[in-house]
């Protein structure tokens, strides 16, 4: 389990992660969620003790990361699949990580086959791996240990359709054990299609957590309309208000109640549903003001 | 080892080291390891001791038999080694920034002053089998010189050691307190020269220098004549200065700095 308790971290003025708190449980794959520069990363060095916290605290199987006895053993790691020195061989790279943590050379072996790098690919050195590979050995190198608790951050990252898939199970199944594991990603319909648990985060802050089913129940209804602006006006008139998303909008109302409008107004629409198709609308609604990128209403990229 | 065996397994199964912090023995063997498993580790190696198998031979070849002995040959595998532990003590450290490996090492051993400990003993084993090489070949090819062991004492052997180990120890506090290859190793051949310029200009102040200058002062350990006390001095405050200083700034820095 791990237990993060009013987490702030600034860098001068500048406030990375602001009053953080949520559990990521054991059983459960947990994802956190969130743009480019929300604070996930900051989060996880500080769960691991590369960042130190402003204030706040972290808590794994209820102690600190630092007074893990052998660390390695109890929680796996992947903060950047690239930090490994670029002479090494793969095999070296989990070698030595095995013997600090004082675990038989055949771990390797068994670790290896688990990301499914061959032995030949082993005795490459990191500088010529693709992208997808170093994840795979990243991967590899959290699992070393064999830790009840993994912290990944963006694990897809590079990996192909296949090689997502892949980690999906391997997830699954680790939290299926009993395993707690917590992974990040920009990326929504990655963490949707993996995660138990969700946690988003914008800015440095949380803005919604919850089970994925929770957070889907709330998020009221989809419409799309060819009268666009008319159906603006008329649900304001009613009290509702739309929200841009994609090229409908989002409406914290039954959809009966968007029907009747519509029906009054003689609107036509061509989408009306709960908008149940995904975190994706809850996801850009969440963090449209925190991102960069201003998302404005019938303007497709 | 734990002689109990009908202890209930837990779901690890034979985990014995689970909760055991590694031995601060296997730290400085991991980082033996680190040193010798990268290209540019390993042939730093190689370097460190075809130079100074080729030193000796060249001296011997090219120089007069005669007039040498056991120290001439010691001192001249000093000068190579001199140049090249400090740049491998510097590697050893610089190294997990440059390559980003310190975020791997400092999630496996969160204490960073245990890893730091483990890179200087790492160092020092590095500068101690240097030296048993030169001894070695010292050794060997003295026979064939016409001073033979004269003028080697255990008091001379000991301060050519100890002025190769501050030596390097200064690469290592330079690489803890710049945390960059390239700037550590810029840094600490510069240093030296910059000060003797300063030195050789400002001649006023030559008495009070050498209380400040690194490379005259140690130098003094590998002359075969005793240093007087107050070179003793000088190298006492020169060490304070370009040694501990910078290595105390710089595990402070290490300790308290965020690892990305």
């Amino acid at each position: 389990m791990i237990k993060v308790e009013n987490l702030t971290r600034t860098y001068g003025a500048f406030t990375a992660v602001k009053d953080v708190s949520f559990v990521a449980r054991p059983g459960r794959v947990t994802g956190f969620l969130g743009p480019n520069g929300a604070g996930k990363s900051t989060t996880m060095r500080v769960m691991v003790g590369l960042t130190s916290p402003s204030s706040g605290s972290v808590t794994l199987n209820g102690k600190r990361y630092a007074d893990l006895p052998n660390p390695g053993r109890h929680v796996g790691v992947l903060l950047d699949a690239s930090a490994q020195h670029g002479g090494r061989t793969g095999r070296e790279v989990l070698a030595i990580a095995a013997q600090t943590m004082g675990l038989p050379k055949t771990r390797v072996d068994e670790v290896l086959a688990l990301v499914s790098l061959t032995p030949s690919e082993a005795k490459r050195r990191v500088k010529n791996y693709s992208l997808g590979m170093k994840q795979r050995l990243g991967i590899a190198h959290a699992l070393l240990g064999d830790p009840e608790i993994l912290i990944l951050d963006e694990p897809a990252n590079g990996l192909d359709p296949a090689g997502i898939r892949w980690m999906r199970g391997l997830l699954r199944e680790y939290a299926d054990r009993g395993g707690t594991v917590l992974l990040s990603s920009h990326l929504l319909t990655e963490v949707q299609l993996i995660a138990d648990d969700i946690v988003m985060i914008g800015r440095g802050q949380i803005v919604a957590q919850g089970t994925a089913s929770e957070l889907v129940a709330g998020a009221g209804t989809y419409v799309r309309a060819v009268e666009k602006d008319e159906l603006a006006r008329a649900a304001a008139a009613e009290g509702l208000v739309l929200s841009p998303v994609g090229d409908g909008f989002r409406v914290d109302a039954e959809a009966v109640a968007i029907g009747r409008i519509a029906a009054k107004q003689q609107i036509t629409l061509i989408e009306l549903r709960p908008a149940d198709g995904g975190l994706e609308d809850l996801f850009l609604e969440l963090t449209a003001d925190t991102q960069r990128e201003t998302f404005t209403e019938g303007v497709t990229a | 080892m734990s002689a109990v065996i009908d202890t209930p397994a837990p779901s690890h199964a034979a985990d014995d080291g689970r909760d055991r912090r590694p031995s601060f023995a296997r730290l400085v063997g991991v980082e033996l390891r680190k040193m010798a498993d990268t290209k540019a580790g390993l042939w730093l190696l190689i370097v460190v001791a075809v130079v100074t198998v080729l030193v000796n031979a060249g001296v011997l070849i090219f120089g007069h038999r005669d007039d040498l002995g056991f120290t001439d040959l010691l001192q001249m595998s000093g000068i190579p080694q001199g140049f090249l532990l400090p740049v491998l003590a510097i590697l050893l450290i610089t190294q997990e920034w440059g390559q980003r490996t310190g975020l791997a090492t400092f999630t496996l051993t969160p204490h960073r002053g245990r890893v730091v400990a483990a890179k200087l003993a790492a160092a020092l084993g590095f500068v101690l089998g240097a030296f048993v090489i030169a001894v070695a070949i010292a050794l060997v090819l003295t026979p064939l010189t016409g001073h033979g062991f004269d003028g080697v004492t255990a008091n001379w052997l000991g301060r050519l050691f100890l002025g190769v180990v501050i030596g390097a120890l200064q690469g290592f506090a330079f690489g803890a307190l710049l945390l960059s290859t390239a700037f550590a190793i810029v840094t600490y051949f510069a240093a030296p020269m910059v000060l003797s310029i300063v030195a050789s200009i400002w001649t006023s102040a030559g008495d009070k220098l050498a209380w400040v200058d690194f490379g005259s002062a140690q130098g003094v350990l590998f002359d075969p004549s005793s240093p007087s006390g107050t070179e003793w001095g000088h190298i006492v405050t020169t060490s304070l200065l370009w040694v501990a200083l910078p290595l105390v700034i710089g595990i402070w820095r290490i300790r308290r700095s965020e690892v990305k």
